[in-house]
């Protein structure tokens, strides 16, 4: 029943984040999505002070404004400031995460968090973190809960509004043009990264989230050319990858998160070796479509 | 030599645009009839994108405004259709060619609405009149520059707007492209619409347009082609680079330009 739960929860994480990391890759903002992972720990630290629990709404809020004010951060300094995008990527998100981190030891006796798992994350966890019902009844481990709400935010979100993504992600001049907003699609896009960060950040740790942002979709993206058909593939190499890593970790004995990454890595050299072979020495063999 | 018209379907008044306290646009004021294809001429850098992105507010004017049939681009956004230089967008993204042509239908479905039949058949039929049909399911990073061209023009077809803005829909494109995009183009004034265009190709300015448009930075012209387009103009509009002036003198010359009635 454990492994069951420590899979599901990293299904759960790599499904939401590889979702939102195909349009992070297609609108060439995966850094951005790096950024968000890590700069969102001060907001979670400030959350758990007020409210005094690792509980979902607060969270999830805090989430939410810290991501949107990195990104705002952000494209202020890269437009006002005029520096560019990769630097005030990069100022911006580690002097948040530096925050994150000084807040945590300076309020190390009232907040229940730990840099090693804030870093690392620790999936085996999942299961013994269980949400009890003040009237006692075993709901089933916590992070799952958390997990589920935000892919079934992200899956709604991006149906309702596949249309408008897909405008503003292919050709944004246009989707001006007709009257979208450009700046709110990428807010609402941070604001879901924010809340999958945070949401997955306990079991895999925010270095590793970045890789489940985009180790998926970019293998989807060698495999096919078919938008539909990168959303399937991306959804299956995330559980491929969250079943094959527990069983890696528990064969060799080490770090589950660390494990899932390591064969999303090895999946995607595979993906690479594929689409290497079929530009190079198939070019008539049928990419995937379903 | 500005000619202006009366009730015009777009109207440029006293528009300046800069870029870092660095003016692109300076002071452009013309009008434009309806039905009419015109073409944006201007060396580069000479703020022809400049300016169509100003009449689609994609830039903010640092003064100055723009009209389309008579009223604001918020008002009438339905009736105009924007096609933005080919190599905006990154071609390797994952769609086909009739994924693309379909977004056209978008604008007007509004939120929560997918295409239905009516809109494929849009698309479908945009998809003929750019002779693209073999290609509906080709993914689009493996079309030629000039199939890429047509693809766009005809997401903007879908939109079944009054007016269009071009930019640049003739560079890099092959023989055939652009034989096919001129007759869509005329095609749709002959209907009633109006087509604004930016133009590189001054040989082919003559041929293709009723309405020439010649800035730099300024406007230097704006009127009937017949009218506007002289070989005195041009080299205002073209000032200093001479080799390239020579050689259009001479052709404007040798080629004994076609009269155009207007």
């Amino acid at each position: 029943m454990d492994a069951f739960f420590v899979i599901l929860t990293g299904s759960l994480v790599a499904v939401t984040c590889g979702i939102l990391g195909i349009f992070l890759m297609l609108r060439r903002m995966v850094m951005i999505g790096d950024a968000i992972s890590h700069s969102v720990l001060p907001g979670i630290v400030i959350a758990f002070l007020i409210s005094g629990s690792r509980d979902g709404l607060a969270m999830l809020i805090a989430a939410v404004i810290t991501g949107l004010l990195t990104t705002f951060i952000i494209q202020f300094i890269h437009e006002k400031g005029k520096l560019q995008a990769d630097a005030s990527i990069g100022v911006t998100f580690t002097w948040l995460f530096a925050i994150g981190i000084i807040l945590i030891s300076v309020f190390a006796d009232y907040v229940d968090l730990d840099q090693e798992c804030v870093l690392y994350g620790e999936i085996a966890y999942v299961p013994i973190d269980l949400w009890i019902l003040p009237s006692g009844i075993i709901m089933g481990p916590r992070s799952v809960y958390m997990l589920g709400t935000v892919l079934l935010i992200v899956v709604i979100t991006i149906l309702f509004f596949f249309k408008e993504f897909y405008m503003v992600t292919f050709d944004q001049d246009f989707a001006v043009s007709t009257g979208l907003s450009v700046t709110l699609w990428h807010y609402i896009l941070m604001a879901l990264i924010s809340l999958t960060t945070v949401a997955s950040f306990e079991s895999v740790g925010a270095i590793l989230v970045v890789a489940f942002l985009v180790a998926p979709p970019a293998s989807a993206y060698l495999l096919s050319d078919d938008f539909k058909t990168i959303i399937i593939l991306t959804v299956f190499i995330g559980i491929i990858v969250a079943i094959s890593g527990y069983f890696l970790a528990v064969y060799i004995n080490s770090s589950i998160s660390g494990s899932m990454t390591v064969m999303a890595g090895i999946i995607f050299a595979i993906a690479w070796l594929l689409a290497f072979r079929r530009r190079n020495f198939q070019k008539s063999l049928k990419i995937i479509k379903f | 030599m500005i000619i202006h018209v009366d009730q015009p379907v777009v109207e440029v008044h006293d528009l300046t645009v800069t870029y870092e306290r660095r003016p692109v646009l300076w002071d452009i004021d013309f009008t434009l009839p309806g039905g009419i294809l015109a073409g944006i001429i201007g060396p580069n850098g000479a703020g022809k994108t400049t300016l169509i992105k100003a009449a689609m507010d994609l830039v903010v004017p640092g003064s100055g405004f723009v009209r389309l049939f008579g009223k604001s681009l918020k008002e009438v956004r339905s009736k105009v259709s924007y096609v933005p230089q080919r190599r905006t967008v990154d071609w390797d993204f994952p769609a086909s060619v009739y994924d693309v042509i379909l977004m056209g239908t978008y604008p007007s479905l509004g939120l929560f609405r997918y295409p239905r039949k009516a809109e494929k058949e849009l698309a479908l039929d945009a998809l003929r009149k750019v002779e693209l049909e073999d290609f509906k399911n080709r993914q689009i990073s493996q079309l030629s520059g000039g199939q890429q061209q047509r693809v766009f023009l005809a997401r903007a077809l879908t939109q079944n707007a009054d007016l269009f803005f071009m930019d640049e829909p003739f560079a890099g494109v092959d023989a055939a492209t652009e034989k096919t995009i001129i007759k869509v183009l005329q095609e749709l004034t002959s209907h009633g619409k109006t087509v604004v265009v930016v133009h590189h190709d001054l040989q082919s300015v003559a041929k293709y347009f009723d309405w020439t448009i010649m800035i730099h930075s300024r406007l230097i012209a704006s009127g009937p082609t017949s009218q506007v387009f002289t070989p005195e103009l041009v080299e205002k509009t073209y000032g200093g680079k001479l080799d390239l002036l020579t050689e259009v003198a001479h052709l404007l010359q040798t080629e004994k330009l076609p009269p155009r009635e207007d």
